[in-house]
């Protein structure tokens, strides 16, 4: 008998109600006080009450198993996905990369990764515009080991935490036990200091704790870049762009240039001078 | 991106479709009910079945013997050329959960993928994402657990300007998150708040979806009440969450369907609300409603519904706790027409429509008389046999009007209410009838005349069959005692009818 009454789709709404919703109310009739006992009288026990309810409430099984077949792709809707548009194939115009791609989301991949947050003294890239900030700063501002001497400047790496150290074995050590960060953290290599300098640590041990030496070959891959090839490197992602080894997965075919509406808006290099707006 | 992952149908044809949607419900329906209701997003290429079958959806991969893997493993590791064709094939063979398991049981494993994921070679460093989403998707704690290493590089990503890669990372950490509490327990110090919160700024719509699946993710986590909410709640999170949810009508459908589940996670486990009501919650999603009934004649958009749902949460539930004072009274009309909207594809909107029906109604002269005099009561009373929850929530509903008085319930009778009511009392569900009773002892209480028509349509057998059941059968005593009652005083009905007539 329930749910039969459920196929009714049609609520009997009286006419006129859009109206009302775009111009307002009329105004109410005033309706008299009533005066009406405010406690139920037993055996009666209605009281008018607003609901709070709960995560686990019944009223909310049926949203929440919608909500979940959705999360997991059963509402299935008649839609196909959507191709990629295929274009012809361009190549990376950044001078020195001549990398080529067939669709605007590997090029828009490439670019970012290896293009987007570039230090424009060194040319090493970083995941993000933080890590990049953070590098120009420890590796090439004159002022930096001057302050360094003074007062706490190895800024923490990890977004929302203020934290400032005296080196960067501190700021290592923070990043282990209070953020929980891997030992060997890869965009926390520390500036190759000078000799005579006080707090120098063994640039190969620092070397061996790259996650990614996970074998020979792949080591050598990674370190066919000739602008890498000093032991303070590895901060940063190494740029294949620089070194065109017969080693690299990808094509490296001279095709088209980029089609000259794609336009990824922030110059590909960064150092004081460049623009450090977050995109 | 709210449209990719919107489910596709592989070929497959409609009763198949209907067959694997009933069994997933009746299987979440299970979980749910067990307080294990998880489910993770998969982001999955249509060119994962290159090395496969034609139709990518859904063919899952035999399981590959401990060699093939630790084969699949040394292709990867060794830096010849056809290393992408390795990653991929694994990435392929990495749907499999017996192989996700024989893999990250495998010494470097991990440390592998995490070397390529975090390399300068775009391509492997996005295969290798995807692998380790692949191994995200699984439901096998010990693999989320072997994931455990690579949290931090997921959350540096964050910050990094590949959409493509952001949205990997974003939905490894939302599946690892729900898997896991080991993983949420180091994500916390790891900054996964603060990085949120600066994501959340992104104005890619894909990125704003992502972040909202994460959060909605942490936010479920049993934990959350102490660990999770209060973090969300002092950064910068709350005050982005609201407009993106507001604007979800105009742009990022997606992305509002998240925040909006994310604020009903904060606002139903959360005590006092007061970050969100400061930040005028309430008035923000009062108004979202309002545009969103005003839209509904030029046709609905497709997965309205898992927007409406939340948002009716949220309402509802910091109604409950401000009360309804100075609402707009266009409330009212926006929810009766969302409730005609739905009611076909979606009736399970009907009971949390009814459910802020009744706290809009409770103790509210102004929306009583509003549900009265712009003539909504027909619609109200048809959904009296929606669903069990909706009988009892109609109810109570009209029991908030007829409690304000005679005037009210005299304009409720003149509805064919009484027989309405009358069949519901040989329902099986004790709850309907007793509120039900609760009901005809304030009509009857404030309108004698009531009392007599019952009578008249034959209310006295009715009652008398709940005499016998313990938590009914006082109510139902009481009432008969009413309706037996000599008809000669005169009742408080006829009195308002005397002065308003
Ligand atoms: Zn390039
Ligand atoms: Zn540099
Ligand atoms: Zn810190």
């Amino acid at each position: 008998m329930r749910n039969a009454h459920c196929c009714l789709a049609m609520l009997p709404l009286p006419p006129g109600l859009h109206l009302l919703l775009r111009e307002g109310l009329p105004p109410l009739p005033q309706d008299p006080p009533s005066p009406h006992p405010p406690q139920p009288a037993p055996p009666f026990t209605f009281a008018p009450r607003r609901l709070r309810l709960g995560p686990q409430h019944p009223l909310f099984e049926d949203g929440d198993v919608h909500r979940h077949l959705y999360l997991q792709g059963v509402l299935t809707s008649l839609e196909e996905v959507a191709e990629r548009p295929k274009v012809s194939e361009f190549s990376c115009h950044i001078s020195g990369c001549s990398q080529v791609f067939d669709t605007l989301e590997s090029y828009e991949h490439h670019y970012n990764t290896l293009h987007r947050n570039v230090c424009s003294f060194c040319k090493r890239s970083f995941p993000s515009g933080n890590l990049l900030d953070i590098h120009i700063l420890e590796w090439h501002d004159s002022l930096f080991q001057i302050m360094a001497e003074k007062q706490n400047m190895y800024q923490c790496l990890v977004e929302g935490c203020t934290e400032k150290f005296k080196s960067s074995k501190d700021r290592k050590d923070h990043l282990v036990t209070v953020h929980l960060y891997p030992a060997d953290f890869r965009f926390d290599r520390p500036k190759k200091v000078k000799s005579g300098s006080k707090h120098t640590s063994s640039p190969r041990e620092q070397g061996s704790s790259v996650p990614m030496d996970v074998s020979v070959e792949m080591a050598e891959q990674f370190q066919g870049n000739p602008m890498e090839t000093g032991p303070e490197e590895n901060m940063e992602i190494s740029q294949p762009a620089a070194s065109p080894g017969p080693l690299l997965p990808e094509k490296r075919l001279y095709k088209s240039r980029i089609p000259s509406t794609i336009c990824f808006g922030q110059g590909a290099t960064r150092g004081f001078k460049g623009p450090r707006k977050k995109v | 991106m709210w449209g990719r992952r919107r489910g596709r149908r592989g070929g497959r044809s409609a009763e198949e479709l209907r067959v694997r949607r009933r069994e997933r419900e009746a299987a979440l329906r299970k979980a749910r009910r067990e307080e294990q209701l998880v489910s993770k997003r998969l982001l999955r290429e249509d060119s994962a079945a290159e090395d496969g079958a034609q139709d990518g959806a859904d063919i899952v991969p035999e399981p590959l013997s401990e060699d093939e893997v630790l084969e699949l493993l040394r292709g990867v590791q060794r830096g010849s050329e056809d290393r992408k064709r390795s990653l991929g094939r694994l990435r392929w063979a990495l749907q499999n959960e017996e192989t996700q398991q024989k893999f990250v049981r495998l010494d470097g494993s991990i440390r592998t993928l995490t070397g390529l994921f975090t390399s300068s070679l775009a391509e492997l460093q996005l295969e290798a994402a995807r692998c380790l989403h692949e191994l995200s998707h699984s439901s096998v704690p010990a693999v989320a657990e072997a994931c455990l290493p690579v949290t931090s590089y997921l959350l540096t990503y964050l910050s990094g300007h590949s959409l493509e890669l952001t949205e990997l990372c974003l939905y490894t950490l939302g599946n690892l998150v729900v898997e896991s509490e080991a993983v949420r327990k180091q994500l916390l110090p790891q900054g996964i708040i603060p990085v949120l919160a600066s994501c959340i700024q992104s104005p890619h719509e894909a990125v704003l979806e992502g972040v909202g699946y994460v959060l909605s993710q942490l936010l479920q986590a049993k934990e959350a009440p102490t660990e999770i909410i209060p973090l969300v709640l002092d950064s910068l999170l709350p005050r982005h969450m609201l407009p993106l949810v507001c604007s979800g009508l105009k742009a990022g459908m997606g992305a509002a369907v998240e925040f909006a589940w994310c604020l009903h996670y904060i606002i139903c486990r959360h005590e006092d609300n007061a970050v969100l009501l400061a930040l005028g919650a309430v008035p923000a999603l009062t108004s979202l409603l309002l545009d969103l009934a005003s839209q509904i004649p030029q046709g609905a958009p497709e997965g309205l519904e898992l927007l409406v749902c939340p948002v009716l949460r949220c309402l509802s539930n910091l109604l409950a706790q401000t009360g309804c004072q100075g609402q707009d009274g266009r409330l009212l009309i926006a929810l009766f027409l969302i409730l005609q909207c739905f009611l076909q594809h979606h009736p399970f909107l009907v009971q949390e429509c009814l459910w802020l029906l009744n706290n809009l109604t409770a103790d509210d002269p102004f929306f009583c008389s509003a549900l009265l005099s712009l003539d909504l009561l027909p619609a109200l009373l048809q959904l009296l046999t929606c669903s069990q929850i909706a009988t009892v929530l109609v109810l109570t509903v009209l029991c908030n009007v007829a409690e304000k008085g005679a005037l009210q319930c005299q304009q409720l009778l003149q509805q064919p209410l009484l027989a309405q009511l009358l069949p519901l009392l040989t329902l099986p569900d004790p709850e309907a009838v007793g509120q039900c009773l609760e009901l005809l002892h304030l009509l009857f209480l404030h309108c004698r005349e009531a009392a007599a028509d019952f009578t008249r349509q034959g209310g006295h057998q009715a009652l008398e069959q709940h005499l016998s059941t313990p938590e009914l059968q006082e109510r139902a005593q009481a009432l008969l005692d009413m309706v037996r009652q000599p008809p000669g005083a005169p009742s408080a009905c006829q009195a308002t009818l005397a002065v308003f007539s």
